[in-house]
């Protein structure tokens, strides 16, 4: 292992992010701001079709009530069709493999993993799905899940930064976020991982016949075309069970970045089009600088302890240099692994390089610390909203020290957006703590546990975590295809898309009706170093006293006891 | 009243045609259906046809056939060598059969690991009495993550050679070569580790073997 080559690796791949924030989030900034500008040309007829076919005439401005309500209503009908195929999939077309229906509780799991944007898979895709339910159903709300949470981030900048009292239109937004932002990237990105061999095809299972007179299976499928929105919209689930580690879903390092890139682009963009929303630029690089500042201390920390591998496997005697390599693959190594790691779990994406199951202790604290907090970058359009819920909380928290009333861009906050923010702040802990503790009291849960000792533990906190922080990915030895796993997994992750989403559509549309407060000498600034220190204090402390003790008892007694 | 006081700031925007629920449900319903139709089959189809097109080698697995035009495998997924006279890859719990994928997902303190390990070790300390252990790649004695790992590192080659020559007296300079010739470094000179596809080396030495 070759740390100066690891060193020079990672930093290319967050230079290139810092190169696509701007252009990208300017590019979102137009899209949703509702200006006329140039793409207006190649986009407006599509756009005039499918607002004809949808037949959606009244494209007025909507109150919050009336946003969430639309949103909740769509997400309501993709649900309810989504689930429909996956019980009839069998007898539908495109099933070269003659795959069989999915049972009852799995489809009901499956299907609000994909529309929460979580995309946990308690089934495994070469064996589980046909074809025709990988792209229609799953393809397809990895579109439009993420389109949902894009738009959610759209109507809360607007929100908090313009006058007027609404927050869009639903319809519209959905519709421009498909058109104009996720279908013309994805398409793009489909084709450049074709062509670095991510296969597409709808034939069947490959029968080689191998060199030394063996035949061996290869299963096969569309499967660049799903990579590519996967990662675009953090969805995360995979067409192979493996994921993301499936030679056929990432075949090279350049893949990997790739998809790195694709999962990371978004939300860090969002950052830079919330900036030029709230016509202060530096407002949203003080966002981004947060994230990062999380990001590249919990990315030291993976590195470093996979790096010096695992003490019980160097007790072996083999030559350990290349750090732990137990469930990682030889084309990614340590560098490549733990970045994917940790883009995929601050971007809430779930796709896995490697198995976070077999991440040295500290190493699978990094991913779960990640998702505990939830706001470093962020899933497409809630990570950033999650953030700026933090940044209206560190106001709070500062304007009690100093005795004034709490303002952030120019809106005073009051009791009542304070509370629906206590509810959104408060219910990601409480959906993770509480059913992990229910899952330890009942063999049904604790059954599932396949590791002995202190991991154990970290297998069902880290199965509710990366649920409750829709990111999908798993400590995946957990034995979770059981009704009770599907259906507890199933209500966190419904809980945990939509408690926040209405709370803080509310909290926009509460601020979006308040009078501009001029700004004073005694205005507290929110674009500043000393705001950016409040704002990281504040999610550390939160987190920290929220989840440190059960960290305690899972990933650190863990590292403790461990040779 | 004080709401119409609010509302009369922003009329303009709101008051006069606000959709009515029903007409929310319609439209909810058709542009499910749209996005359905648009999302998970067009894109999809459109995208398989695009990359049949113009790609249509990588498009279809990247495969590896023989002279014959029989499939023998795909240059990015590895196969189980069972016979010591080849090059071995990674251990696989799945034993490389990729209709599946998968690893044994253990835990680092997981003592089943250590003995599977332990075993593997010994393995190798019996089939290579020419080479320590010490000198082994830990990724020689450990399980990829997809089961289905392709390559090894350059010296996960290099450490194989003494065996292999001893066992099909091929001489080790030979032998030295292929690992040269089948060594892939960094993508861009950058990304990732280099490494050896060890299905493409093991069909180059297919023919020196007898």
């Amino acid at each position: 292992m070759n740390v100066g080559m690891d060193v020079l690796q990672i930093a290319v791949v967050i230079g290139l992010l810092l190169l696509i924030v701007k252009p990208l989030g300017t590019y979102i900034y137009h899209v949703f701001s509702n200006e006329p500008n140039k793409t207006d040309r190649i986009f407006h007829p599509v756009e005039k079709f499918i607002f004809w076919l949808t037949g959606l005439k009244n494209r007025s401005e909507m109150s919050w009530k009336r946003y969430a309500l639309s949103l909740l209503l769509t997400n309501a009908v993709l649900t309810v069709i989504g689930f429909t195929i996956l019980r009839i999939q069998k007898w539908l077309p495109l099933n070269p493999n003659g795959i069989d229906n999915m049972g009852t509780t799995l489809s009901f799991n499956t299907i609000i993993s994909f529309m929460t944007n979580t995309n946990l898979q308690h089934y495994s895709g070469e064996t589980g799905l046909s074809y025709f339910s990988q792209m229609i159903v799953i393809m397809m709300m990895m579109f439009t899940s993420a389109a949902t949470g894009i738009v959610v981030a759209i109507a809360f900048i607007r929100g908090i930064t313009k006058k007027g009292g609404t927050l869009g239109n639903f319809f519209t937004d959905f519709v421009k976020a498909h058109t104009r932002l996720l279908i013309p990237l994805a398409i793009v990105v489909t084709l450049v991982l074709v062509g670095l061999k991510v296969p597409q095809t709808l034939d069947s299972t490959i029968q080689a016949q191998t060199i030394t007179g063996e035949t061996q299976q290869i299963a096969i499928g569309p499967v660049a075309s799903l990579e590519s929105i996967k990662h675009l919209g953090t969805n995360g689930g995979g067409f192979f069970g493996v994921n993301s580690s499936h030679p056929f879903e990432n075949p090279n390092p350049l893949t990997n970045v790739i998809e790195i890139l694709s999962m990371w682009a978004i939300p860090a963009s969002l950052t830079y089009t919330f900036g030029r929303f709230a016509k202060n630029q530096k407002q949203g690089w003080i966002v981004f600088s947060v994230m990062s500042i999380l990001f590249v201390a919990f990315l030291s920390l993976v590195y470093i302890s996979e790096s010096n591998g695992n003490p019980v496997l160097n007790s072996v005697g083999a030559d350990v240099s290349q750090g732990s390599m137990e469930g990682k693959e030889t084309r990614f190594g340590i560098a490549q692994s733990a970045l994917f790691t940790t883009v995929t779990t601050s971007a809430t994406t779930g796709s896995v390089n490697n198995m976070h199951d077999t991440l040295t202790p500290l190493g699978g604290l990094v991913p779960m610390s990640l998702m505990m907090l939830n706001v470093v970058f962020g899933g497409d359009g809630v990570g950033l909203v999650n953030m700026l819920m933090y940044a209206i909380l560190a106001v709070f928290l500062a304007g009690l020290m100093v005795g004034r009333t709490p303002e952030f861009l120019g809106r005073k906050i009051e009791p009542h957006d304070m509370k629906l923010i206590a509810i959104a702040i408060l219910a990601h802990p409480l959906i993770i703590l509480g059913p992990t503790a229910i899952s330890f009291l009942t063999n049904l849960g604790s059954g599932a546990i396949t590791n002995p000792g202190f991991h154990g533990i970290s297998q069902v906190l880290y199965e509710y975590t990366s649920s409750a922080a829709n990111n999908g990915s798993g400590f995946e030895g957990l034995a979770d295809n059981t009704p009770f796993w599907n259906i507890m997994t199933g209500v966190v992750m419904f809980l945990g898309r939509y408690v926040s989403i209405i709370a803080l559509l509310g909290v926009a549309g509460s601020l979006s009706h308040k009078k501009w407060v001029p700004e004073t000498i005694g205005t507290f600034r929110t674009d500043n170093k000393l705001f950016a220190g409040v704002l990281l204090g504040t999610v550390i402390l939160i987190g920290a006293l929220t989840f440190l003790p059960v960290l305690v008892l899972g990933p650190i007694a863990e590292y403790l006891t461990l040779g | 009243m004080n709401m119409n006081m609010n509302l009369q700031t922003n009329a303009r925007a709101e008051a006069p045609t606000k959709p009515s629920i029903g007409n929310m449900i319609s439209v909810s319903i058709r542009i499910s259906i749209v996005f359905i139709i648009l999302c998970g089959l067009i894109y999809p189809l459109v995208c398989t046809g695009i990359a049949q097109l113009v790609m249509p080698a990588q498009a279809n697995g990247s495969l590896i056939k023989d002279a014959q035009g029989t499939v023998i495998g795909s240059s990015v997924i590895g196969q189980n060598f069972k016979d010591q006279k080849y090059f071995q890859g990674r251990i696989s719990s799945i034993d490389y059969n990729a209709a599946s994928s998968g690893s044994n997902n253990y835990a680092p303190s997981n003592p089943d690991m250590l003995a599977r390990t332990k075993e593997a070790a010994a393995a190798w300390v019996k089939n290579n009495p020419d080479v320590p252990l010490r000198e082994v790649p830990i990724q020689l004695l450990t399980n990829s993550a997809s089961g289905l790992d392709p390559q090894i590192s350059p010296k996960s080659a290099e450490v194989q050679i003494p065996r292999i020559s001893k066992l099909t007296g091929v001489s080790t300079e030979i032998l030295q070569n292929l690992v040269e010739k089948h060594t892939e470094g960094r993508d861009l000179g950058i990304f990732g580790e280099p490494r050896v596809n060890v299905l493409k080396l093991n069909i180059d030495l297919q023919p020196l073997i007898k």
